[in-house]
């Protein structure tokens, strides 16, 4: 029997590492990639919960979770497209028009 | 034995996604992080969600980075040499500040919330359709609402025919 903590450790890691994916690379794309470790940890701690509490809505929230995720991505490398379009980069230093 | 399985999945898990975000090529970074998804896949059978694990792979690794793949094959970007940002220090950092935080907080802490003693068939395909389509129904429509409006945003926003409109 694996410990409750285990898995939201498991989970909390993969967040910390989401985020650090956020801050380090350059890449727009790949923020993107880490948003999506980041969703991916938020749902290995429903699934544990919903394992350990006996409860079917952690596997619900699971599924919204998905369906946001699938969401995002798709609007989220349309923007992409949009961008590259209008001022041909990737970088995300680069794309400063609205900074203050 | 699940000690065993669980120790590999997550291992496995955090060793990719550690190689998703520090490899320079992005090809690379997609398919290290294939391996994430697939071993979170695992994770979820260790326990007892089926379901949930086939839709992450169906979802996950075969919509989801597919559309990264295609993406990353449309800009075909180079692997530069400085792909990482100056703050990368601050940002390790910070980062296992916040993993100290949250772990800290996941030993600290009670378990909250209702223990409802169901069968023993909890994960299986049945129970989660009848809650879907009972307690969660207006949830779903608005689920499927928001795959709508993904679906025309990112035509227009992606379209050709913005760029003639000027």
């Amino acid at each position: 029997m694996v410990p409750l903590e285990w898995y939201l450790v498991l989970g909390f890691l993969l967040f910390a590492i989401g985020v650090v994916g956020v801050l380090v690379r350059r890449s727009i794309i790949m923020v993107l990639l880490s948003i999506e470790l980041m969703l991916n940890s938020a749902n290995i701690t429903f699934i544990a919960y919903s394992y350990y509490l006996q409860n079917i809505t952690g596997q619900i929230m699971v599924f919204f979770i998905l369906t946001m995720a699938a969401a995002e991505v798709a609007l989220g490398l349309a923007l992409v497209i949009a961008l590259y379009r209008v001022r041909a980069t990737l970088n995300v230093d680069d794309i400063n028009l609205l900074k203050w | 034995m699940p000690q065993i399985l669980f120790f590999y999945f997550a291992g496995m898990t955090v060793l990719s996604a550690v190689v998703a975000i520090a490899a320079p090529d992005l090809v690379f970074s997609a398919l290290s992080l294939l391996i994430t998804f697939i071993h979170i896949a695992g994770l979820y059978i260790l326990l007892h969600a089926e379901f949930v694990a086939a839709v992450q792979i169906i979802v996950y690794a075969g919509a989801i980075l597919v559309l990264y793949l295609f993406v990353l094959m449309l800009f075909n970007p180079k692997s530069e040499q400085f792909y990482l940002h100056q703050q990368f220090p601050v940002a390790i950092f910070l980062g296992l500040v916040l993993f100290g935080l949250m772990a800290l907080a996941a030993f600290r802490t009670d378990v909250l919330g209702q223990k409802t003693l169901l069968h023993e068939s909890v994960g299986h395909t049945q129970m989660v359709g009848t809650a879907l389509y009972t307690d969660f129904l207006f949830p779903f429509e608005i689920a499927s609402f928001i795959l709508l409006v993904a679906l025309i945003g990112s035509i227009l926003l992606a379209g050709r025919h913005l760029e003639r409109k000027k």
